[in-house]
């Protein structure tokens, strides 16, 4: 019996050896720095000097102000930016995405070759070649109106990224055409729905449009959800094509201040590290509310399960 | 009778060709910008803008030789150097310290293990900006700042809960009876480790040193955050770098090392692709 213990123990020991490293990090790069973070959130702080405790007044600026502090519009407006742009290219790219691996599923020569070819958008996604590229693709003598003057006979296109009412959906448009991983997320999902209730309904005389919505949507709806999820929260963070693109200013008139590159420059070009920190919290509940939400929807929605 | 059958087969073929094509033409429309790009960077930089051609008349690489010089006293060669150690160090370091961790939540049986592991997916939703400024406040109190060390010493602590969740699901697919046997061989934990869960797992840690790489590689708002000195930047911040110093001026240079940048991506995502597909189908991934 005691024998046992003692072996017990040192399995668990030898067990945990493992995790060691991840425990170590968890604690020490993730919980603590979050624990601080709070902690900061309610301080003014610019690295040199150390935290003053200033208790709700950055949140307080952050949304209402008063007669000292007023409040801060930019910040609203980044949020509005950040909004706007994930509720218009998180859905355009999930559809985008769920189109393309519909066509990737079918039973055809070069398929691989094909898949290949439209993920290399999104490998060269994040990189800053491809801000730069489309910071000159949108610009006034751009390639875009290169080819809208030429064959389109468009006498005067908008200079998009340097219009305020258009550089957002330049941005759009850049994160819809790198739809590969949920494409390919999606494929996987596609090839796991059983082919025979395809034929089954066919046999009982549905046609494409009738099974898509009653095989292929049901069959996806938790992959769906998913790819929303993921794609949702990797775009309230999107950082490198704002900056690159707008030049690190967010510009025409902040209309590419996105909530990341606000955040960074309140941070570390402004030195106010605790109102930073305080929009790294707010960021943290929004993300929270709207993952809670998307799962509490989705609980009517989604059909995991053989789809019976 | 036989008419019927070959007309349908026609009906099919022509119905394939029109598949085929459609995907082709989508396809070319999606990946005109990368073409225009490589395109222009062989073009002399007065018809850039002016020729929509993809087929320059006359190719220079006049581009590249100028844009290899960089600003200043710091060329090209010194961010790819730098580029390439840091997301060398940090493939290496993700894959051995995302395997070990993902061995443990994968296969080990240890009190807490779920709750741990609960833990850990719930770091892969978190904003990393809410651990950005405490993170730099430590490194900085750390003397760090302006060294690589930011950027590397995280990965050996096993941050990328990613990497961890995509090596779980792989690792838990491997049969058990593989482990049993080799506990009666008087294999220890960490030999069955080694000897057999690392090998089998060989397409996730392709796919883990793949994206490790891409996503160090690109990476632009860590080492914008870190790397403060030209003799240290990488690629992405030389690209900036030269982006902000030469102005409307030599968009030729520009393209050509931006060109270059993504040629290492190129030719590790052709290389490994066939791993690449088996290894993120088991679940999803960023970007």
């Amino acid at each position: 019996m005691k024998h046992r213990s003692i072996h017990f123990f040192k399995d668990v020991f030898s067990s945990y050896t493992f995790l060691l490293p991840w425990l170590a990090g968890f604690f020490f790069l993730t919980l603590y720095p979050m624990g601080y973070s709070l902690y900061l959130s309610f301080t003014n702080f610019n690295v040199l000097q150390s935290p003053r405790w200033v208790g709700l007044r950055n949140y307080l600026i952050m949304f209402t102000g008063n007669a000292q502090f007023p409040r801060d519009e930019r910040f609203l407006n980044s949020l509005w930016v950040t909004f706007r742009y994930v509720f218009l290219s998180v859905p355009l790219k999930l559809l985008f995405a769920l189109a393309v691996a519909m066509l990737m599923n079918q039973k055809l020569r070069f398929i691989p070759f094909y898949r290949t070819l439209y993920y290399i958008p999104t490998l060269l996604g994040g990189s800053v070649a491809i801000a730069v590229l489309w910071r000159r693709i949108f610009s006034a003598d751009g390639l875009v109106n290169l080819l809208l003057r030429t064959f389109f006979g468009v006498p005067n296109p908008p200079s998009w990224i340097s219009d305020p009412r258009y550089a957002l959906y330049t941005l759009v448009a850049l994160a819809v055409w790198q739809f590969g991983s949920p494409m390919i997320i999606f494929l996987a999902g596609l090839k796991q729905i059983p082919q025979e209730y395809y034929e089954a309904s066919s046999v009982d005389g549905a046609g494409k449009i009738r099974q898509f919505f009653a095989i292929t949507l049901p069959g996806l709806s938790p992959i769906i959800f998913f790819n929303f999820v993921m794609q949702m929260i990797s775009a309230f963070q999107v950082f490198t094509q704002a900056f690159i693109i707008s030049g690190g200013s967010g510009g025409p008139l902040d209309s590419t201040m996105f909530y990341s590159l606000y955040l960074y420059l309140k941070g570390f070009a402004f030195a106010e590290m605790g109102y930073a920190s305080a929009m790294a919290w707010f960021l943290l509940v929004i993300i929270a509310a709207l993952t809670a939400l998307a799962f509490k929807i989705s609980g009517s929605l989604v059909t995991y399960g053989s789809g019976e | 009778m036989k008419m019927k059958r070959m007309r349908r087969r026609d009906i099919e073929l022509v119905q394939k060709i029109v598949t085929h094509f459609f995907i082709i033409t989508i396809g070319m429309g999606m990946l005109y910008p990368v073409a225009w790009l490589i395109s222009a960077s062989f073009k002399e930089t007065s018809i850039i803008f002016t020729a929509p051609s993809l087929f320059p008349k006359t190719i220079t690489f006049q581009n590249y030789i100028e844009g290899w010089k960089g600003i200043g006293i710091v060329n090209f060669g010194t961010f790819f150097k730098n580029s390439f150690l840091i997301s060398f160090l940090c493939v290496v370091a993700n894959l051995v310290f995302c395997s070990l961790t993902a061995f443990a939540f994968g296969r080990l049986k240890f009190p807490g293990r779920d709750f741990w592991f609960a833990l850990m997916m719930l770091t892969l939703m978190l904003p990393s900006h809410v651990t950005t400024i405490p993170r730099y406040v430590i490194f900085r109190t750390l003397g760090w700042v302006d060294t690589i060390l930011p950027l590397v010493v995280p990965r050996l602590f096993a941050t990328d809960a990613f990497f961890i969740f995509l090596l779980v699901q792989f690792v838990r697919t491997i049969p058990k009876d593989l482990d049993e046997s080799a506990v009666i061989d008087g294999c220890g934990k960490f030999s069955i480790y080694l000897r057999i869960i690392m090998p089998l797992t060989v397409p996730a840690l392709i796919t883990t040193m793949l994206f490790t790489f891409l996503w160090t590689w690109d990476d632009f708002f860590n080492h914008l955050l870190y790397l403060n000195s030209p003799q240290k930047y990488t690629v992405p911040m030389g690209l900036r770098l030269f982006l902000d110093a030469s102005g409307i001026s030599s968009w030729g240079p520009m393209f050509a090392m931006s060109v270059l940048s993504l040629v290492p991506c190129f030719v590790l995502f052709f290389s490994l692709q066939k791993y690449f597909i088996q290894g993120i189908t088991t679940t999803g991934l960023k970007g």
